[in-house]
């Protein structure tokens, strides 16, 4: 489903090399290396505390790396961190919107900010109200949005300077699903239009929206690749299966060596088996002869938080893997308590 | 199973505007019941009648078999409430963010010293109660949150978002937690705007201006879903999307990664539809396939069916 070529053929808007972050004795990010190329959608994808927030402040010369380094459209963020934030555009997640302010008068704030030429401007303006559906609410104060609309007001707010590079930390955190759809359309449309964006998110089913995602796990990342393909090289295959007993079907699966994960999502469990289908007549015989009647069975996709679950398990049995909970940048930028 | 919440014709209105409409339905007790809605949907204002916050203007609600309007304090008792938001103080240690709820809920005595090593056993946490609560990473802190919004064994409980931004590991023994409070009788109310964490209810209230527009259990929802989606491929998105809006027979069209995901009345009809619609534009379809539809396109619909989210 994908037109663009899968590795960045052309050289790439962002680069990558060996960049980490510490904090005292803090790891927050160590040793990434991965390009993006131009007109790219990729993702960063990971929990809270796994380096999200601090990759992005360094990509966007707002936060020095204490190790390697990255180019963004061809600058260094380590030597030169003032001109790379003339060619990007960074939303935090705290956005700086003016609450007193309207929609029009905020906007107007930034586009001032980065000297976009008052004959541009209306234009600019009329294309961003159209595709982020925030023209009625032009005169309306800021700070009487919703969630979803304050985000969209934060996005056009970015984009007023038509950035080449979009970063976007967790912009639908909070938002309702119905704003999100409408805050991936924005980003989607920018991306058509040849925008690179890097974007993060804690959430996985959002993550499949991407060109490529990298999967961050405590500063690390534990696989990088186009979702599709991340999700076909998960081994085994996933069962959706309803009994009458489902709490006690999950149990006993559990205790099944073939199973590799039983979770039960409200009536239903999904089974991850290891390599073969073949396991899962035997493992359904065991739930029968306990007395629980299977009602319904069939095969899902995989899903990315299975991927992901999978890799950060392989990356914590690592000898060098870091012990305990994981670690959190205190200076990160973590907004959430 | 008998009825840990009755809910018949609830309404609560602001001056002019009602923001809960005349909802009715029962929660069993150790049922996991999710409220799903946007923005304004009306769930918040529900939840804050059940957990007598708020006083409804009419209708109905009885917690634990208390009536919220006249026996708050009792209906207030019986709760447990967690919030991933806030809930813990993170400048205290462990073992003094348990005190201050254990404070709260006058749990007391040989009562407390049990709760207290309960909670930590809980959370995992029987070795660090000197830590600083905020040094905690979000997993530790989550389980702990949970621990002491169940302090006073409460028969009932309320989640509001307890798993989001959680790393999918923590995510998911959480949620098994979650399932052994109910699989021994605690009914569990979750409200949310992440389908990730819907999935985990037994049923799920939708609910949008509000009303409740549809109640089920998660893979009902999605059978019951008429309108079947289709992903089309295409080269431009954008230009593909405008070709595509108010297409007959084309209910809502949305860009998923570099495709586009149509949610149409008739598969077949819609698949020529399209098909010809991108022709004429010049963005031929690379290929039109019927997907399964997933819980936020479940949700999309039911919110477009009833008249879209409010706006602003």
């Amino acid at each position: 489903m994908d037109a663009r070529p899968h590795p960045p053929a052309t050289p790439s808007a962002v680069t990558l090399t060996g960049l980490g972050r510490r904090f005292g004795d803090l790891v927050a990010v160590e040793g990434l290396a991965f390009e993006v190329a131009p007109g790219e959608f990729f993702g960063l994808v990971g929990p809270d505390g796994a380096g999200k927030t601090t990759t992005l402040r360094m990509l966007a010369g707002v936060l020095r790396p204490s190790a390697g380094d990255a180019t963004v459209a061809g600058t260094s963020v380590a030597r030169h961190p003032e001109t790379v934030k003339r060619h990007i555009a960074y939303m935090p997640q705290r956005f700086g919107l003016y609450s007193d302010l309207s929609v029009r008068e905020n906007i107007d704030f930034y586009a001032d900010l980065y000297q976009v030429p008052r004959s541009e401007r209306q234009a600019r303006l009329e294309r961003l109200y159209s595709f982020s559906g925030l023209g009625p609410f032009a005169d309306r104060r800021a700070g009487q949005l919703s969630g979803g609309m304050k985000q969209k007001l934060s996005l056009c707010c970015c984009l007023i300077h038509e950035p080449r590079i979009l970063l976007l930390d967790e912009p639908t955190f909070g938002v309702d699903p119905i704003s999100r759809r409408d805050l991936w359309l924005i980003v989607h449309e920018m991306v058509a239009r040849g925008v690179t964006v890097i974007a993060s998110t804690a959430y996985l089913d959002e993550a499949e929206r991407c060109d490529r995602v990298a999967l961050l796990h405590r500063g690390r990342i534990v696989g990088l690749d186009r979702p599709a393909t991340l999700q076909a090289r998960l081994h085994g295959q996933v069962l959706a299966v309803r009994t009458d007993a489902p709490r006690r079907a999950r149990d006993r699966l559990r205790a099944q060596p073939a199973v590799q994960q039983a979770v039960l999502f409200g009536d239903v469990v999904h089974v991850r088996l290891g390599a073969a289908a073949r396991d899962w007549p035997a493992a359904r015989r065991d739930l029968e002869a306990d007395g629980i009647a299977v009602l319904e069975e069939r095969a899902v996709e995989p899903s990315l938080e299975d991927v992901f679950i999978d890799l950060a398990r392989a990356r914590d049995e690592m000898p060098d893997a870091p012990s305990g909970p994981a670690p959190r940048a205190p200076a990160g930028g973590n907004t959430r308590a | 199973m008998p009825e840990a919440v009755r809910v018949q014709d609830l309404t609560r209105r602001f001056g002019d505007f009602t923001a809960v409409d005349r909802v009715s339905f029962d929660v069993g007790a150790g049922e996991i019941f999710g409220f799903l809605g946007p923005n304004g949907a009306g769930k918040t204002t529900t939840i804050k009648m059940l957990t007598a916050l708020l006083r409804p203007t009419s209708g109905m609600a009885q917690v634990a078999g208390f009536d919220v309007a006249t026996h708050p304090g009792e209906v207030k008792r019986r709760l447990g409430y967690m919030s991933q938001l806030f809930s813990l103080y993170p400048d205290l240690t462990v073992l003094e963010n348990i005190e201050l709820f254990a404070g709260l809920y006058g749990v007391r005595g040989a009562r407390f010293a049990a709760r207290r090593d309960w909670v930590l056993e809980l959370a995992g946490l029987t070795d660090q109660s000197r830590r600083l609560t905020g040094q905690l990473a979000l997993g530790w802190k989550q389980r702990l949150a949970l621990g002491c919004a169940v302090l006073h064994e409460p028969p009932l409980l309320f989640l509001d978002e307890p798993t989001s931004g959680v790393d999918p590991i923590s995510r998911r023994s959480f949620w098994d937690l979650i399932d052994g409070f109910a699989a021994s009788g605690t009914t569990v109310l979750v409200s949310t705007h992440y389908m990730e964490e819907a999935e985990y209810c037994h049923r799920l209230a939708v609910m949008n201006r509000g009303r409740l527009i549809a109640l089920d259990r998660p893979a009902a929802l999605k059978q019951a879903l008429r309108e079947p989606i289709l992903a089309v491929a295409v080269d431009d998105a954008p230009r593909a999307l405008e070709a595509l809006r108010g297409a007959p027979g084309v209910l809502e069209v949305t860009m998923y990664g570099r495709a586009l995901h149509a949610m149409v009345e008739d598969p077949a009809a819609a698949e020529r539809t399209i098909a010809a619609r991108l022709a004429a534009a010049g963005q031929a379809a690379r290929s039109i396939l019927p997907i399964a539809p997933s819980l936020e396109d479940v949700f999309v619909a039911f919110v477009h069916r009833s008249g879209g989210m409010v706006a602003g």
